[in-house]
């Protein structure tokens, strides 16, 4: 997907850490010569485990309208579960791209006009050392395999930079393995 | 050398290249961080200044205005009903003539209670004879703090640098950070022209009668309506002031503005509409999209708005067909601050011209209620095609 204006919509749970991601995506995106990225999230009412959003655009040029995405290109769930509490899709553009950290079968989902990515970044995320549950550098691998956005090094490059003092070889880790195993297609 | 941040940090990397003394701030949603960032910058050592915690918002700007008359730079931030419970001392600072600077992170006041933006809590302090500048995005916000110093220094005045909560203060965008070098070769150390002197005891402010009296040294001194009369003397001197401060900080910066007024395809206008903060970029969209119609529509935010810049105001808007002024607060019981005192401005110069435009007005976003750009768009159409109404028109209400 190479465009000159994407809006990405991040589903997660309040600490889960998807500002951090869209954060990452953002500096990423920006150095790669994206004059406009704006990065905001859901306001007020942020509170551990309860549902939060977070907007993401990416522009060749800068960016006057602040206002929430309506009609997002591609929309990152950060849990599965979340399919149940949230209507992720809303507004999602027909073609739209699903990036999904799921346990379950890629083929469990149907997802009409939309094209989904899933992997099961918590179990990928353990396996690269990180904590249960850290899923916010992992879930980055699976947007770059399935948008095909930015180009992998350069992410987990900004992956090293963000997470410098926390554990960045497994950060990066965890998205080169995310990267390696999302499943696209259907 | 460009960084990714939310507004709340670009207010305060602001504050600390200009290099603060004392800092004296009560956490409010959303300026909170603000206050964060700087008590870190300070426990760190990153900032060179007394961090002086405090009970409440009357108290922080009480602070403030000790140590500004002792000739301490000093810096607050505030929001919603903590401007409103500094109300006091605000009025203080600016008859006190302290050249203190203030974020105001523009929040809906109670009630009923709402943490979320509009401008109704600066608005309602327009008249206590601060300075108010207003930013549209980030890079303003690190760029008005730094003026800010300047400008409040150069004229004695205390100056509240709003931008908008949440839509500014909690989102990311990039922004240039300059080098400190350049700041300090912009903004010189403070050199008050009196400070407080345990050695030179003095009275500051007591009781001043309604006429003029000798004083202590025998020199005939001011009365309370000389000292008022003053300070409108010297807001109004400060417009010249704001243009020579714009000219200093392209001369260091190399970035260009006007000091007033952002306009954007405002020149071959038929209408233009008007309204302070991120809003007016909001409406750039709307614009390109009219002008696509074909339209000739253009948007001008509204950057200084104490002093008013009237003059400046009136010849942008000379010869415009309408002039739709969008506002996130209200003058209860009549109509948008900004909407009457553009009447004024307009009235003054260009009445009796036969190109007095008309004016409208739209309130929006009041209490942080989204503001879709489809319908700024549809609104800014309707509003070219006929006066829409004599009274301020809500946008999205939902009754």
């Amino acid at each position: 997907m190479k465009k000159d204006y994407l809006e990405i919509r991040w589903h997660g749970r309040g600490g889960q850490g998807a500002i951090t991601a869209a954060k990452v995506v953002a500096g990423a995106a920006f150095s790669s010569g994206f004059a406009g990225v704006v990065m905001a999230p859901t306001f007020g009412t942020e509170r551990r485990g309860a549902p939060v959003m977070t907007s993401l655009k990416i522009s060749k040029t800068k960016i006057y309208d602040l206002s929430p995405i309506e009609k997002p290109d591609i929309v990152v769930v950060l849990d599965h579960l979340l399919l149940k509490e949230a209507d992720v899709t809303h507004g999602l553009k027909p073609g739209g791209i699903i990036v999904l950290n799921t346990p379950m079968a890629h083929e469990t989902y149907h997802f009409k006009d939309f094209n989904l990515a899933t992997a099961d970044v918590t179990a990928i995320s353990v396996e690269a050392g990180l904590p249960h549950g850290m899923v916010n550098t992992g879930i980055i691998g699976s947007l770059e395999r399935a948008a095909n956005l930015l180009g992998i090094d350069l992410l987990i490059e900004r992956i090293e930079g963000e997470f410098r003092t926390r554990r960045p070889e497994k950060n990066a880790l965890a998205a080169r393995l995310a990267y390696e195993r999302t499943a696209t297609g259907g | 050398m460009h960084i990714i941040e939310d507004g709340n940090a670009a207010a305060a990397l602001g504050v600390r290249l200009c290099r603060p003394q004392v800092i004296a701030a009560y956490p409010i949603t959303p300026q909170t961080p603000v206050t964060e960032k700087l008590s870190e910058y300070v426990e760190e050592g990153s900032l060179s200044a007394q961090y002086i915690p405090v009970e409440s918002e009357h108290s922080a700007l009480a602070v403030c205005i000790a140590a500004s008359s002792a000739g301490a730079r000093v810096f607050t931030a505030t929001s919603a009903n903590g401007l409103l419970y500094m109300h006091e001392q605000v009025q203080w600072a600016a008859g006190a003539r302290l050249p203190i600077v203030m974020c105001v992170v523009n929040r809906a006041v109670g009630a009923p209670w709402n943490i979320w933006n509009d401008q109704q809590d600066s608005i309602s302090q327009r008249d206590t004879g601060w300075i108010q500048m207003y930013c549209a995005d980030h890079q303003q916000i690190l760029d008005t703090v730094i003026k800010a110093y300047w400008l409040a220094e150069k004229v004695s005045i205390p100056i509240m640098v709003c931008y908008d909560g949440y839509i500014l203060s909690h989102t990311f965008m990039p922004f240039d950070l300059p080098e400190a070098g350049k700041v300090d070769a912009f903004l010189p150390p403070f050199q008050p022209d009196y400070a407080l002197n345990p050695r030179e005891p003095a009275n500051l402010n007591t009781v001043t009668l309604p006429d003029v009296r000798v004083d202590v040294h025998g020199e005939l001194a001011h009365g309370y309506m000389e000292i008022r009369y003053l300070l409108q003397e010297d807001l109004r001197l400060a417009l010249a002031a704001a243009a020579e401060m714009e000219r200093r900080f392209a001369g260091v910066f190399g970035r260009t503005a006007d000091p007033y007024l952002e306009p954007y395809r405002c020149d071959d206008a038929d209408f233009v509409a008007v309204g302070l903060g991120s809003l007016t970029y909001q409406l750039r969209v709307s614009v390109d999209a009219l002008r696509a119609e074909g339209i000739r529509v253009g948007v001008m935010g509204v950057r200084f708005y104490r002093p008013f810049p009237d003059e400046a105001i009136a010849n942008a808007l000379k010869g415009k067909k309408s002039v739709i002024v969008f506002e996130k607060a209200l003058s209860y019981g009549y109509e948008g601050a900004l909407a009457s005192d553009l009447k004024s401005a307009l009235y003054e110069y260009l009445g009796g011209t036969g190109s007095l435009p008309t004016v409208q007005n739209f309130i929006a976003g009041i209490g942080g209620r989204e503001i879709h750009t489809q319908e700024l768009t549809d609104t800014l159409r309707a509003a070219t095609q006929a006066r829409v109404s004599k009274e301020p028109v809500w946008i999205g209400l939902k009754l």
